[in-house]
């Protein structure tokens, strides 16, 4: 297959990002000429983002600016933190609108879904609640393994494996009207049968994290 | 409306064979026209249970293959009017099976029969899949033991989610739990899981429980189905489930140890 000519990937850059503080030009070229002289050669050809945050008048002389930056041999990326007057200049000037990292929009969080089973689960049986809490209405038999991101609730007798905060929660719990389970995980920390007969007078309780180490209390369902 | 109704379990050695030979020929004597088909293809029983295995000259296989037709392959049981036994094939393996002849086949019995008694083969590989994909109801044997009873728990899975009825969002298959090999004696010296231990972990209905029985072995060995013998236990506790199967309400029996007189005691049963 013939290799395509060209290929679009996203990479990130550490870019110095220059702060104008004052509109006017004039000062802001003496300032630069200090800075530079103190060490040319960083500076040269140096990718700049300028960020116009503290800038409100929106006649604010960008091209003026661009030529003053252009003139040190400095090369102007884009324009970041910029009131849309100013942008707009950006625009026509051909200099891109960047986003910094706190500006740019997070992903909307996926909403929770609560998964709920009405049946017994039966061994060899595998039930997975991505995102959400799973609630089992009937037992969880030996061999059959229930997990959750979330936290996992059984109304029934636990025999099998439980495994909640399957993505790392470490808030999740299990709970179980009935604990005689084969293993039981929260946020990858487990308990396997043994540990459970520890605490074997706990009949219906709720497993959780304490700290860094598995805990069980009683609750009466 | 015919209904097929498959005897699976998951382990092997807990009893399918002979309860679909004695669940079958209890549904005859009872006047319902009755088939029970071998899924066991490669390890073919039911014929020796039934006592038929001189007169299979056609199979299951055969059927599905379209080299014989039904009648050809269907044996009339001797003993037991309105009963016939549809054997499996020695010389196949499981892979011989196809959804679609399966279907077939079941959909031509279910034309002519009341009951299609589906004897699956043990695992849950191909065989017992198929022997299960068509059924309306399920028996599931068990004996009162872990590994049986984990396995049960298995198959019960597959009949939720691998069934024809499943997979399609019908009503779902009617599951029902025959317990075999019962000792009331060994339960009561703790050596055996409890009629109640088996209901709480598998939490289906329970169909009925054969105790452990002298009269099985013989039977088999003799190819008589166990429920033509109402002297013993087994016999009778078959003839209960039978009767359970199509609607009465029968008390349990043989699950309680059975109180000797003075007199057995000190002579012996």
């Amino acid at each position: 297959m013939q290799k395509p000519s060209l290929e679009l990937k996203g990479s990130s850059f550490t870019l110095s990002v220059l702060h104008i503080n004052d509109a006017d030009l004039d000062g802001v070229a003496r300032e630069l000429d200090d800075k530079l002289a103190i060490a040319p050669q960083f500076f040269l050809g140096a990718p700049l983002v300028i960020n116009l945050s503290a800038i409100s008048n929106p006649d604010y002389n960008l091209a003026g600016l661009k030529d003053l930056l252009i003139s040190r041999q400095l090369v102007i990326v884009g324009i970041t933190g910029a009131p849309s007057a100013i942008a707009n200049q950006a625009k026509a000037l051909g200099l891109a609108l960047i986003k910094s990292g706190k500006q740019s929009q997070t992903q909307p969080q996926l909403p929770k879904t609560t998964k709920i089973v009405k049946q017994n689960i039966r061994s060899g049986q595998q039930i997975y609640a991505k995102n959400g809490d799973l609630i089992i209405i009937g037992a969880v038999g030996n061999g059959a393994e229930v997990i959750a991101d979330g936290s996992i609730h059984i109304y029934g007798s636990l025999r099998g494996k439980a495994m909640a905060g399957a993505s790392g929660d470490k808030n999740a719990v299990i709970i179980a009207q009935n604990i005689d389970a084969e293993l039981v995980s929260v946020a990858g920390q487990y308990w396997l049968t043994e540990n459970l007969q520890a605490h074997a007078s706990i009949k219906s309780g709720c497993i959780r994290l304490d700290g860094d180490s598995l805990t069980v209390e009683a609750l009466s369902l | 409306m015919a209904q097929i109704i498959v005897v699976t379990s998951g382990k092997g050695g807990v009893g399918k064979t002979t309860s679909s030979a004695a669940i079958a020929t209890g549904l005859a004597l009872k006047g319902h026209k009755t088939v029970v088909v071998d899924f066991d293809i490669g390890l073919r029983n039911l014929d020796l249970i039934m006592g038929c295995e001189r007169r299979v000259v056609y199979d299951f296989v055969n059927v599905i293959n379209g080299e014989a037709n039904l009648n050809q392959a269907l044996i009339k049981d001797k003993r037991t009017s309105n009963l016939f036994v549809l054997p499996a094939s020695q010389t196949r393996d499981k892979d011989a099976l196809t959804k679609e002849g399966v279907g077939r086949v079941l959909e031509e019995l279910k034309q002519e029969f009341e009951y299609i008694v589906c004897d699956s083969p043990a695992g849950i590989e191909t065989g017992a899949m198929m022997a299960l994909y068509y059924a309306d109801t399920a028996i599931v044997t068990t004996n009162p033991e872990v590994s049986s009873v984990r396995d049960s728990d298995r198959i019960l899975g597959m009949l939720q989610s691998k069934s024809k009825r499943a997979e399609e969002g019908l009503e779902p298959v009617k599951e029902l739990l025959l317990l075999t090999r019962y000792s009331p004696t060994r339960v009561a010296t703790g050596e055996m899981l409890s009629v109640a231990d088996v209901e709480e972990i598998l939490a289906i209905p329970l169909l009925g429980v054969i105790p452990e029985s002298q009269a099985v072995l013989k039977a088999s060995n003799s190819g008589v189905p166990v429920i033509i013998d109402q002297e013993s236990d087994a016999g009778k506790a078959y003839s209960d489930a039978v009767a359970r199967l199509t609607g009465e309400s029968i008390e349990m029996r043989f699950v309680t140890e059975e109180k000797k007189g003075f007199l057995k005691r000190i002579f012996g049963s």
